[in-house]
């Protein structure tokens, strides 16, 4: 995946120099350690600012609505299941985009890796499969591998779905039998317990709505919580109010939801987002057979009739 | 000056004895990081902390507080009259809190004590507050405190600095409010003023020293505002901003609020929340017509109001002390290091 990098530079420099697209949209390098930040180039000589590795954690399809001109886009797995999605949902089309895309070998556990020290991070580098962290106390050689994201360790889309090139080789997809064990271990609750799971996931959300805006199928013009005429959601700290933010906006993400994990790669107080949307995810793998953003030709199952619909619920 | 030397085995006992007095906030750490929080029970502050990742603002200015109410029941006299709620501002101590969160609290106070207007629930939790700072003597990357008017052993805001010698705290009793909440613990050996004053000197030359960020401000002030408003490098800046509120709510010294009324069946509350400058309903007119509706009008809003609408009303320097916690939690890693640098580099091209 570090390999890629020169060959997105290239395709990126053709794309402008051909005057193919007006600009590209990928990541460039952060101003502290472990930190991309997404960026748009429109000049040739800007190409090198682009790099891709295991920080890139946000998804660039949250940047690609809204466009009048054709743009290219660095997209890695989940990034092109929610250009699907976008697609799907009318947010953009399909030949005003030039998809770049990325075989992916997953993102880097950021909390996770600080956690390992008790100052900052002063310096990371990666290299393969191995990540070089250092604190100005101690230095650390981890493989990547013990280090992925929660929702990278389960991906099995890490390639790109739709693309008009590759920036490299495709990677091998993993398959579980249960890709849902996180679900299951909260199903596996009793009311009390999982009621408390939930109370301190979100204990010390601070409303900044980063998981929302973050989220690239959190797009509405308005979101319900910044409805203010008339105003649907008490906007203090009272924690009925936190957490309706929390579960109404999981509901509105049911069957369009890639796990990409932006909502988690966002948040300051590093709330597990997931475990809302992850349930909803799994209902509409088994009920519907469903995973958002993987085919342009088929309709989200809550936004279409069909007779095979399960209607166990019906007694 | 006071200096006392405490041994860290009395630490505990004397923190214990000031609860008799002072109800108490400090750092204590929760599966987040560490956090500013009300220290129930015997929990004890966390002086072994870094930094915490929400300042100490929210100890004067929580993030919701209920600042009035009222009954909407008519049979009462005085239903729908709102009163000043009932809160608590008996004395309260901030145990461990960062010179630069101190300072941030100074500038919050410009804001919310002012000749014309004195917000009396900001006011009254500042006056019940005393502030126990603890002294950074190894300043984190993301510091750049020193060039921002604050530093890791700045005194500005604080009643007692407390240096961390190891096996002991040496304190220096900076006010009145200090040497009350130092009696309160019953801490009393005195340490000689002079070799104090010498000790601290050291310590903070070298944690100084040892910050390696830095910003530069000293153009800022001759700029003009529209020069600035309309340089043309906001798009640029604002591009990968996603318009959360982190930078907002992590910073100490932003101090928008957004006032609600809530009712729940006859007892109405009118309550104060923090409010962003980065959401689009922070300035939707009730017309629905919006003067700052595009990101990009929000974001530099945000870094005019603290590096140069702020600078130039109050003369006190930019609003922002250096603490980095907006650098190292914005989500896509916008720096107001850099910001900063580019508004004060900025030279109009004619």
């Amino acid at each position: 995946m570090d390999t890629c990098i020169n060959k997105i530079r290239e395709l990126s420099l053709k794309l402008l120099e051909e005057n193919e697209v007006k600009k590209v949209i990928g990541f460039a390098e952060g101003t502290i350690p472990m930190a991309t930040s997404p960026v748009t180039i429109t000049r040739k000589q800007d190409v090198e600012k682009l790099v891709f590795n295991s920080t890139c954690g946000l998804n660039l399809a949250n940047y690609i609505r809204n466009q009048k001109d054709k743009i290219a886009v660095i997209a890695k797995g989940c990034d092109t299941r929610n250009i699907v999605t976008h697609i799907v949902e009318n947010q953009v089309q399909r030949e005003k985009l030039y998809i770049i895309g990325v075989p992916c070998n997953g993102m880097i556990d950021k909390s996770k890796i600080e956690s390992l020290f008790e100052d900052e991070i002063i310096e990371f580098s990666e290299d393969g499969g191995k990540l070089n962290v250092k604190s100005s106390l101690k230095e650390e050689k981890l493989n990547k591998s013990d280090y992925l994201r929660k929702n990278c360790r389960l991906c099995m889309h890490k390639n790109p779905v739709i693309y008009d090139v590759l920036a490299g080789d495709l990677v091998e997809e993993q398959n579980f039998d249960n890709p849902y064990p996180d679900v299951d271990e909260i199903e596996a609750m009793n009311s009390e317990t999982k009621w408390q799971h939930f109370e301190d996931l979100t204990k010390n959300c601070i409303r900044c709505y980063a998981c929302r805006n973050a989220c690239p199928i959190c797009y509405c013009p308005t979101c319900f919580v910044d409805e203010s005429g008339p105003q649907w959601v008490g906007k203090g700290q009272d924690k009925t109010d936190v957490n309706t933010f929390h579960f109404l906006r999981a509901f509105h993400c049911a069957g369009r939801c890639t796990d990409c994990g932006a909502c988690v790669e966002a948040c300051p107080m590093d709330i597990n987002v997931r475990d809302f949307t992850r349930k909803l995810n799994k209902d509409s793998f088994e009920m519907f057979g469903w995973e958002a953003g993987l085919d342009i030709a088929r309709r989200p199952p809550l936004d279409v009739y069909s007779p095979n619909d399960p209607d166990d619920f019906i007694k | 000056m006071k200096f006392i030397t405490i041994d860290k085995k009395d630490w505990a006992r004397g923190i214990e004895k000031s609860r008799e007095t002072y109800k108490l906030f400090g750092p204590v750490k929760d599966k987040s990081g560490f956090l500013i929080k009300s220290l129930e029970n015997d929990t004890l502050p966390d002086m072994e902390y870094h930094d915490t990742i929400m300042s100490a603002k929210s100890v004067l200015f929580p993030q919701t507080e209920k600042i009035l109410e009222t009954t909407l029941d008519e049979s009462k006299e005085d239903h729908h009259i709102m009163k000043r709620a009932d809160t608590d501002y008996s004395p309260r101590a901030v145990v461990g809190i960062r010179p630069y969160d101190a300072k941030a609290i100074e500038l919050v106070k410009l804001n919310f004590d002012t000749d014309d207007y004195r917000d009396p629930y900001f006011c009254d939790a500042y006056e019940a507050t005393t502030f126990v700072g603890l002294a950074v003597n190894k300043p984190g990357p993301f510091d750049f405190s020193t060039s921002a008017g604050s530093g890791p052993f700045c005194e500005d805001g604080l009643d007692i600095l407390l240096a961390d010698l190891d096996d002991k705290f040496l304190a220096k009793v900076l006010t009145g409010k200090g040497d009350a909440y130092i009696s309160a613990c019953g801490f009393e050996t005195s340490a000689d003023e002079k070799e104090s004053l010498a000790l601290f000197d050291i310590l903070k030359k070298e944690a100084q020293n040892n910050i390696v960020s830095h910003i530069d401000t000293d153009k800022l002030k001759e700029k003009t505002i529209l020069e600035l408003h309309e340089a043309p490098f906001w798009e640029d800046v604002a591009f990968s901003c996603i318009n959360c509120g982190t930078c907002t709510y992590v910073c100490p010294t932003c101090w928008c609020f957004d006032i609600q009324d809530e009712t729940k069946r006859k007892s109405s509350t009118r309550i104060r929340n923090w409010d962003t400058c980065m959401s689009p309903l922070f300035t939707r007119h009730a017309t629905g017509h919006n003067p700052r509706a595009a990101k990009t009008q929000r974001v530099r809003q945000r870094f005019m109001h603290k590096l140069k609408y702020f600078y130039d009303k109050y003369d006190q320097g930019i609003m922002c002390v250096g603490c980095g916690r907006c650098v190292k939690n914005c989500p896509v890693n916008i720096d107001i290091r850099e910001v900063c640098n580019i508004l004060n580099s900025y030279e109009k091209q004619e």
